[in-house]
């Protein structure tokens, strides 16, 4: 019988942390605002897969990393609240709970699984001054290992994260309209592109949560949309 | 991957199938009540609903009353339901399955326009329907008979369409117009009559009225437009831009319009 060899599991840990952020520091970078309107996530991306969904009334979801593990996530996300709601009632359906759990998942498959997940997801829900208990917005990013945090104003998932939380610090500001907001998620991605061209509306996914929608809040923006905010 | 504290695992995009397969407590299932030797369960039961085409699109509307033998169950229940921005559902037959499953329906196509990122089509709207109306089988054959209607405007062949069902879950789609419930076969004597492809809003809004109102002169099911309750038929109409709920003053006027026209004729 051959004897496997020891690791220490300060050692197990570190490598898959360190397999999961070289995973996720390939990608692009997700970004959300807070704007004057609502809830706004934009992301560099080509492609027609998406990596923001909706996921209930007033929560959306993002996501970075390996698009096969977020989009996955993505459609649990979607279950679970579906099925919170139904059980419940819609207005119990929370972001808190759902990065919560999201939470509690990655961190259940970090520990456990021998490769870690390549994914980092923002979970945000949209206030509703309407709502006793629900007025404000709230952002949490949840990462690889199951750390979770919540932010305000603005967060950064993915590639260069640290660079554009330290990029908005500097510029953001609290109830931006919209335009402003959109261009300030555009500078800020194209620095995390630094040395190539202007990343094109047509390259940008970009999602809405809007305060004043009645029922489902959440609105995908279509490329025109995009640029007539940013020429505007 | 199955990920802990997310349900089972299964990995469609139905949601009533998600229910059945990893939420068994929550499904949709009013087959296991053995009652032999009894009589059929005492459960509220809605009357009158009807939809037809009309010039834009379609439109559905149903009377408010639910009873429970001869007795009022409630003046001013709901039959019509939009499931999605561009489709509605009517129900009729036992209330409690009938609107448990309107709202399934509606979490339904919502659910998998979320999972899969676009909607569903008109037509795979109304077969899903269809195979919840085959699943509740088991408990209408213990009486809770749910028969409702499907009705919704079809972006891509740019009209209304609408369906009724039977307990089998059997789909026809109709061509003009359908009734169904205890007053539908009056409901539907009247919309031959008066039933017209042609027709703009307001009158379609009328020929509902009009088919309301016979239906519950003839039906002691159906609940007529209690004026002094304030209690109105729902009419809802979808067209290109999606479905409207029709607003109580303008089925007032209608209905005050319906009743001086049968006056002015010397009769009902």
């Amino acid at each position: 019988m051959s004897i496997p060899f020891y690791v220490s599991p300060e050692q197990v840990m570190q490598d898959k942390a360190e397999y999961a952020r070289k995973g996720i520091g390939r990608g692009k970078s997700s970004i959300t605002l807070e704007y004057e309107g609502g809830i706004l996530l934009m992301a560099e991306n080509p492609s027609t897969l998406s990596k923001i969904g909706e996921i209930y009334d007033r929560i959306a979801f993002a996501g970075v990393g390996k698009f096969s593990e977020f989009d996955q996530l993505r459609k649990i996300g979607v279950r679970y609240a579906d099925v919170k709601g139904y059980a419940y009632s819609r207005d119990d359906v929370r972001a808190r709970s759902l990065a919560n759990a999201y939470s509690q998942a990655m961190g259940d498959v970090f520990t456990r699984e021998l490769k870690p997940l390549e994914v980092e997801v923002i979970v945000v829900e949209v206030g509703d001054p309407e709502l006793a208990g629900h007025e404000r917005n709230a952002i949490y990013r949840v990462q690889f290992d199951g750390s979770i945090s919540d932010a305000e104003g603005y967060c950064v998932i993915g590639g260069s994260a640290d660079e554009l939380t330290t990029f908005l610090k500097g510029q953001y500001k609290s109830e931006m309209p919209l335009g402003d907001a959109l261009r300030l998620g555009r500078s800020a991605l194209q620095r995390a592109a630094e040395g190539q061209i202007a990343v094109a509306p047509e390259n940008l996914e970009v999602c809405l949560l809007e305060k004043a929608r009645i029922g489902r809040k959440f609105r995908r923006l279509s490329t025109d949309e995009v640029r007539e905010y940013l020429n505007a | 991957m199955k990920f802990e504290g997310f349900g089972g695992g299964y990995q469609g995009s139905s949601f009533s199938e998600l229910l059945h397969v990893d939420y068994p407590q929550y499904r949709l299932d009013w087959g296991g009540f053995a009652r032999e030797g009894r009589d059929a369960l005492s459960v509220p039961h809605g009357t009158t609903v009807l939809a037809f085409k009309y010039a834009e699109g379609v439109l559905v509307a149903g009377d408010r009353l639910a009873t429970e033998g001869m007795r009022v169950a409630s003046r001013d229940i709901q039959k019509v339901y939009a499931t999605d921005a561009y489709s509605m559902m009517a129900i009729a037959g036992a209330a409690g399955p009938a609107i448990e499953m309107a709202r399934i329906m509606r979490v339904e196509l919502e659910h998998y326009e979320k999972i899969e990122g676009e909607g569903l089509e008109i037509d795979g709207k109304a077969n899903k329907l269809s195979q919840m109306i085959r699943a509740n089988l088991p408990a209408a054959m213990q009486g809770l008979v749910v028969v409702p209607l499907f009705a919704g405007y079809d972006l891509r062949r740019r009209q209304g369409r609408l369906w009724k069902f039977d307990v089998t879950g059997g789909r026809y789609e109709e061509a003009e117009f359908e009734a169904t419930g205890s007053g539908g076969v009056y409901a539907r004597e009247s919309l031959k009559k008066s039933h017209r492809a042609g027709a703009g809003r307001p009158e379609a809004v009328e020929i509902a009225i009009q088919a309301l109102t016979d239906a519950a002169d003839e039906d002691r099911g159906t609940g007529g437009i209690d004026t002094l309750r304030r209690i109105f038929p729902t009419v809802i109409v979808c067209s290109e831009r999606g479905i409207e709920q029709v607003r109580e003053d303008e089925l007032r006027s209608t209905y005050e319009n319906v009743l001086r026209s049968r006056a002015e004729r010397g009769g009902a």
